[in-house]
């Protein structure tokens, strides 16, 4: 038996989600000595695929024919299919990412496995598999065991510590049997460039509708600027069109868990702690100090946004310069 | 053409998460259930696109796998505008046996898309329609933004993690959509209220399916400690603590 990895890269960089998942995959090796295989989809060079050795993968199957880039669900599906088979898996590990969600679920059907997706934790125990997931918008947790011999789990990020666990290089280029065959076809890409992917990124600045005004956003970029930050905003924010849609967190919007979230002018309704319950730390800067977000928060300064941001930004040039 | 637009009941947003004495079940008492949030766009997308699409497409149908309880949100879709709805008559146990029921449906009613939510606001799942996809091995399009029907194309915008994909999908499939597919959600008006008493709710009993996972218990989270508050003339205190203590920068 195996563990099997599917790993994500964009433009041929490995993401840290799926760096994650090895990890992850690593700790259920130990338990269980079993081998931890990596599935690597698109343009990786080897000295990238090396970095998921560096975490424990054993094997790292990858796939580079051209075909197989265009993600479509149900061929994509066939082929981690094809693979779990090859390497005799019974436990598959995804992130929960746009591309993991669209396919773990329907590996469970095809191969019978039970999923647990959005995974918070390391397993309780292992045989058989049984594991913490978020529910009700990060409001409660859910225990879950799976019954089938095969488990599916989707990681949310931060489900387990990074750490590293070498092992050697051990790279099996692969051509799949299966036909990519899909029947969606991608017609054009838009991706943005030059900004930190909200999603992916370590920490987060994010305002709301105490900002009066899209024009007052210079403040909430400038600070993301200092700290590399992901900009997120509130959902009346986007709704008014202050900022656009893909900014908008929370319960309709966007589902983020970084090591840091910042939040300014932000009142912390239960929709928007839905988004972010999952961050590391919180900071929460308002005029209000009955304001909910302070519940939530683990830092906090009261005060008029506008009188404490550029104050706030000197701050952390100076540290970053230091 | 036929649209099916799945439908989850769940509680109301603002509901204080709360269970029974075993941490098994909800407590259910006092909580107002609403058509999940991504659901009542994408039932108002797939209205607009039927009333835009000259006929072509003949009736979007609700589908929602609950029991007689569910009755009232399924009363709701059809006055915000759906024709006719589909009732499986069981607890939605998980959403393998979700998928399983409405895969069944969809198949033997011959619907040329099913629309569901990302994700229902209660399980978080995040899975049922691409499993009702695989249950049916037609193709399923995720994190769908933006739907365009026009001179019998399809064409979908997709959010990938930082940026979006147009792509164009041949019939049947299965769109999980999120927001950004439409803004605000149609509202039923006081016609469409009158007129859904009389749509027709097809119940039927539910198909065997077995169970792969099995819940064991819920767990609220931790109580936070008190927030630390920090003078707004001290920023680089709060600079300090986020360095030395929370060792987030
Ligand atoms: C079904 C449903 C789904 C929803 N989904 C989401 C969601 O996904 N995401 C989301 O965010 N919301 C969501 N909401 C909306 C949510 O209920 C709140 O209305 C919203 O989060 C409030 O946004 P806000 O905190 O920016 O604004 P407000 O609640 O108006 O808060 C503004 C805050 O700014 C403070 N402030 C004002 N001036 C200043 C100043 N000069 N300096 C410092 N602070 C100042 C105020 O004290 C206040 O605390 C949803 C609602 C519903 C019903
Ligand atoms: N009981 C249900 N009946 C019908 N559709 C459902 C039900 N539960 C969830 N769904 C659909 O499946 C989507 C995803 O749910 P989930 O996989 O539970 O996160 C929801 O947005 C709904 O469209």
């Amino acid at each position: 038996m195996s563990i099997i990895v599917f790993s994500e890269n964009r433009n041929g960089k490995l993401k840290k989600n799926s760096i994650e998942a090895v990890v992850y995959a690593q700790s259920i090796a130990a338990a269980t000595s079993k081998p931890v295989v990596a599935v690597s989809v698109g343009n990786v060079d080897d000295q990238e695929l090396a970095l998921l050795a560096k975490y424990g993968a054993t094997k790292i199957v990858s796939v580079t024919d051209q075909n197989w880039l265009a993600h479509d669900s149900r061929e994509y599906t066939k082929l981690v299919a094809e693979i779990s088979e090859k390497e005799n898996a019974d436990t598959i590990l995804f992130s929960h990412s746009n591309m993991g969600k669209a396919i773990a679920p329907r590996l469970s059907v095809r191969l019978k496995a039970g999923l647990i997706s959005g995974v918070v934790a390391l397993p309780e125990s292992f045989a058989p598999i049984t594991v913490k997931r978020k529910a009700y918008n990060g409001a409660a947790f859910q225990l879950v065991t799976v019954k089938s011999d095969k488990a599916i789990l989707t990681l949310n990020p931060n489900s387990c510590a990074i750490k590293e666990n070498p092992v050697s290089l051990n790279i099996e280029p692969y051509t799949p049997q299966t036909a990519y065959n899909a029947e969606t076809k991608i017609e054009s890409v838009d991706v943005v460039t030059g900004k930190v992917i909200l999603t992916e990124a370590n920490i987060v600045v994010s305002g709301g509708r105490g900002l009066k005004s899209g024009d007052n956003w210079n403040l909430i970029e400038d600070l993301a600027t200092v700290l590399n930050a992901g900009l997120a905003c509130s959902r009346p924010v986007s709704d008014e069109g202050w900022r656009s849609h893909e900014e908008h967190v929370g319960q309709t919007g966007k589902i983020i868990a970084p090591d840091l979230y910042i939040a300014v002018g932000i009142s912390g309704a239960i929709q928007h702690i839905g988004g972010v319950s999952g961050s590391k730390v919180i900071v929460a800067i308002d005029k209000d100090k009955d304001a909910p977000i302070f519940k939530y928060a683990d830092y906090g300064i009261v005060g008029d946004a506008f009188a404490v941001m550029p104050k706030m930004i000197e701050s952390f040039k100076k540290f970053k310069n230091s | 053409m036929k649209i099916l637009v799945c439908i989850g009941n769940v509680p109301d947003t603002t509901t204080k998460i709360r269970f029974d004495e075993q941490m098994k079940n909800l407590d259910t008492n006092g909580v107002q259930w609403v058509i999940n949030p991504w659901d009542e766009l994408a039932l108002t997308k797939a209205l607009e696109i039927k009333e835009q699409s000259n006929g072509k497409i003949e009736k979007v149908s609700i589908i929602n796998v609950g029991k007689a309880d569910a009755e009232p949100t399924l009363r709701k879709a059809l006055a915000i505008g759906a024709d006719d709805a589909f009732r499986i008559d069981a607890d939605p146990v998980d959403a393998y046996f979700i998928a399983a029921q409405i895969a069944e449906v969809a198949k033997q009613e011959k619907f040329d898309i099913v629309f569901a939510g990302k994700e229902s606001s209660d399980f978080n799942d995040a899975a049922i329609g691409s499993m009702i996809a695989e249950f049916m091995d037609i193709n399923s399009v995720s994190a769908v933004t933006s739907f365009e029907l026009a001179d019998g194309n399809i064409s979908l915008k997709r959010e990938i993690d930082g940026g979006k994909e147009t792509i164009s999908v041949k019939t049947p499939f299965v769109a999980i959509v999120q927001k950004g597919i439409c803004i605000n959600p149609r509202i039923a008006a006081m016609r469409g209220i009158m007129m859904a008493r009389t749509k027709p709710i097809k119940v039927s009993p539910a198909i065997e399916t077995e169970t792969l996972i099995e819940y064991q218990k819920f767990d609220l989270p931790q109580p936070k400690a008190a927030c630390k508050i920090i003078d707004p003339e001290e920023t680089d205190k709060l600079v300090d603590l986020l360095h030395g203590e929370a060792k987030v920068i």
